[in-house]
């Protein structure tokens, strides 16, 4: 089959100012938008610049908006989308070229939750016991990838700094690992001004999440769990 | 004007063994970790099933049982002082994994679960052993996750989406540093280094039907190619049996480890001919060996090359809780479900055996002697330790990279602390500036995918699972047409910003260094052993073969020479299951 794509397009060497430009591939129904995308730049124009790399939506290179939506364009099937596929570069952030953006702030607000196990116990010899149930209450937001497609498509995130929905994440990973031992130090970072309480439960973040993510309710266990160590 | 910039230790590449090693050099010297892409991006988060030790949680399991498989499923061709050091250390590492954080899979009692993968066995290959630990199917993400997470904690310098373009050595064989581009703005930066290690992954892009990501271009191993320096058994490359059919995406050994079931087209378990004791948990060069051989002698489904994984027996609650992100895979890009649906696969191409030669402290080495090259390391899937022989068993590539990552950092760091910086050479960086500003200005007619494709088309008819002399001497021509027309490619993007036309453009050359050394290694090794499947020596031959292939680029041309292997506990034998 024949579908168009209709790609934003920017070159900071030779552009002003972002532009579209369309493009007309064959490809089978079943193929995903990043194939389509490997078309024209393989076969038509290869100056199309995209991120990518394991093409099975498991490293979150390839985050772009797909008619509108943030998501993996190895996650997409063409046959989903229409004759006519709209590709735009994420949401938020400076564009680099293309479909390309800078998410060095993102890594940034990733980077300022702590996102790592800290526990200055001596470790036993052999591993820290966790029960399953332990482990189950976290075992969600360890799928986070870092795509950025919740991060970015937040309206708050959009027009204010705060921590966005993928750092909170990350935070809810640690805070809800029996393991752990910041809870506080994490809690004096999620419950600053740029910290959750921004979130206003508009959901785009669960919708976008290409892991499926529940980032919504992760938030919000984050907050209940801000307000029950205060009391 | 290129950067300079100068650190004790670098580190290309930032998958599981780069960022292990780079947790061994935090905060004790100057380190820095380059990465052609995002740290988290790394192809180790692909890795689904599990990582082997023999932990012992769930029934009894010793070391050296673990060593034994490795060894025997490496068809002999392990070197065994290293796959004792594997599996001996395979232990900590897991616990230390664990203390940084890890998720595992827990058992009942709070401990690291364990399952049943390819291979694996109890009291020397008495059936099935519990070895596995994992994190649902999704074990390298979480190793992944877990090591960036650790850098992080330890403040490690990232150079992110800069492409290594050169590595730099003086006339008398010292490793002084690399060259490398900063993808954003295409400038150059020279890292002037007392230790280098190379961490920079498969080159699995060399096949058409393959798991690995589009990054994947041998880029590591083809630089020490270009420097004269040796590659390690190259034809000996693995296919994963469990790959979606034509889209090669990999669906986990622990499919088969939970109790998934290959079928032919006449709905046959056919392994219970081929492995009457490990059925489809045989190693995967035999499970893939079987599935070509079921669809060469027509019982393909519906006659065509696919068979099915079958796991419509197995609980809902397995499938969905266990195996989520396959279940996913097979939901989003076959529109089944495998709850119900059995799924069509054909192997794929998944996991190099071969690579950069080095010895258990991934030190490069250049000869049969092992001789080191100072200040160059490798370690995970571009090293050749070499602890997968001639096929790696599942799980311990991730194993291996943990292992050996941590092992290179290690000596890394006493290196650094007792040696100082040599001088770099005059212009360091002129080999690569000269590609760049060829392959930007070079006008011929030749498109980088066009080659690419035949590229990856030839190697999968030739260099696959089934190999002939006939048929490899096909492919060093059809390999030399290609080379000769790469010098005529033109590419589209002339600028400097992100020019990824650029950076496919620079792996094509890397791709085609990679399908030489296969070619050439392959054609010459007279038998069948392992992954490496000749119809016309079709028997191991240990009188003439027992032996590491090394490849060499000379003036001359491809040379070959041959190391011995390191046999310690386990003479060889004939390998059955």
């Amino acid at each position: 089959m024949q579908v168009t794509l209709r790609i934003q397009r920017f070159n900071p060497e030779t552009d002003t100012k972002p532009y579209y430009r369309e493009y007309t591939v064959e490809v089978e129904p079943t193929d995903r938008v990043l194939d389509a995308l490997n078309q024209v730049k393989w076969y038509q124009d290869g100056t199309l610049t995209y991120r990518r790399s394991c093409a099975h939506g498991v490293c979150g290179s390839d985050a772009m908006r797909i008619n509108g939506r943030n998501r993996l364009a190895c996650k997409v099937l063409v046959k989903d989308c229409g004759p006519k596929i709209t590709i735009e570069p994420l949401l938020g952030f400076r564009v680099i070229k293309d479909l390309v953006v800078d998410l060095e702030p993102f890594f940034a607000q990733y980077r300022s939750v702590m996102p790592y196990l800290i526990n200055d116990e001596p470790p036993p010899v052999r591993e820290r016991l966790q029960s399953p149930a332990e482990r189950e209450l976290y075992d969600d937001t360890t799928k986070c990838i870092l795509c950025a497609c919740c991060t970015a498509s937040c309206p708050i995130y959009w027009t204010t700094e705060w921590l966005g929905p993928a750092a909170i994440v990350n935070a809810h990973r640690f805070l809800f690992d029996s393991r752990d031992r910041a809870t506080q130090e994490r809690i004096a970072i999620l419950n600053q001004r740029f910290g959750v309480w921004r979130c206003r439960t508009i959901f785009n973040c669960t919708e976008a999440c290409p892991r499926g993510i529940q980032v919504t309710n992760a938030i919000e266990q984050v907050k209940r769990r801000i307000l029950a160590e205060q009391v | 004007m290129a950067t300079y910039h100068r650190y004790d230790a670098i580190i290309v590449g930032a998958g599981g063994a780069g960022l292990m090693a780079a947790a061994q050099l935090a905060g004790k010297c100057n380190v820095a970790v380059i990465s052609k892409l995002y740290p988290v991006r790394s192809h180790t988060g692909a890795a689904q099933g599990g990582i082997a030790a023999a932990l012992g949680n769930l029934e009894e399991d010793h070391w050296i049982w673990h060593m034994f498989d490795t060894v025997k499923g490496g068809d002999y061709l392990v070197d065994q002082d290293a796959a004792e050091v594997l599996a001996r250390e395979a232990i900590d590492a897991i616990i230390e994994l664990e203390h940084w954080g890890f998720p595992f899979n827990r058992t009942p009692d709070g401990k690291i679960d364990q399952r049943r993968f390819g291979g694996h066995t109890k009291n020397f290959g008495e059936g099935p052993v519990r070895r596995s630990c994992y994190a649902a199917d999704r074990t390298g993400h979480m190793i992944l996750q877990t090591l960036y997470q650790h850098a992080i904690k330890h403040q490690v310098v990232f150079y992110d989406e800069y492409m290594m373009l050169d590595l730099l050595l003086t006339d008398d064989g010292v490793c002084t540093g690399i060259v490398a581009m900063d993808i954003e703005t295409g400038e150059f930066h020279i890292f002037h280094a007392k230790a280098v290690l190379l961490a920079t992954g498969g080159f699995g892009r060399v096949f058409k039907v393959t798991s690995n990501a589009l990054s994947l271009t041998g880029d590591g191993c083809a630089l020490v190619f270009r420097r004269g320096l040796p590659l390690e058994d190259m034809e000996f490359y693995q296919f994963h049996p469990t790959g979606i059919y034509k889209m090669g995406i990999l669906l986990s050994e622990a499919c088969r480890g939970e109790g998934g079931i290959l079928r032919n087209g006449l709905g046959e378990r056919f392994m219970e001919r081929y492995a009457p004791t490990l059925l489809d948990l045989a190693p995967r060069d035999m499970v893939s060996r079987a599935i070509y051989t079921e669809i060469r002698e027509g019982r393909g489904v519906e006659g065509k090359d696919y068979v099915y994984l079958d796991l419509t027996h197995l609980p809902a609650t397995v499938i969905e809780t266990k195996l989520p992100d396959i279940t996913d895979f097979v939901r989003t890009y076959l529109g089944l479900d495998p709850i119900k649906d059995p799924i069509p696969i054909q192997p794929t191409a998944h996991y190099a055996m071969g690579g950069i030669p080095t010895d258990v402290d991934g030190r490069v080495t250049v000869d049969a002697q092992n001789t080191p090259v100072p200040g160059l390391y490798a370690a995970g899937e571009c090293a050749c330790v070499s602890v997968h022989g001639a096929n790696r068993l599942g799980t311990n590539s991730l194993v291996d990279l943990v292992v050996f990552g941590r092992r290179a950092g290690k000596h890394m760091l006493q290196f650094v602390q007792e040696n100082d910086f040599h001088p770099l050479p005059k212009e360091p960086d002129y080999r690569a500036k000269a590609e760049v500003a060829w392959i930007l200005e070079n006008d011929g007619d030749e498109r980088v995918a066009t080659i690419r494709a035949e590229l990856q088309e030839a190697m999968m008819q030739d260099a696959g699972v089934f190999r002939t002399g006939e048929g490899l001497r096909h492919l060093q021509q059809k390999l030399a047409e290609l080379r000769s027309r790469y010098t005529r490619i033109r590419i589209d993007d002339h600028g400097k910003a992100f020019n990824m036309d650029l950076v496919e453009a620079i792996e094509l050359g890397f791709l085609l260094d990679c399908a030489e050394a296969i070619a050439i290694s392959a054609l010459a090794r007279q038998e069948s052993r392992g992954a490496h499947y000749r119809e016309d020596f079709p028997q191991r031959d240990d009188v003439n073969w027992l032996k590491h292939t090394l490849v060499t680029r000379t003036s001359g041309g491809l040379e070959l020479s041959y190391k011995p292997v390191v046999i310690t506990r386990f003479e060889p034998k004939e390998r059955k299951y």
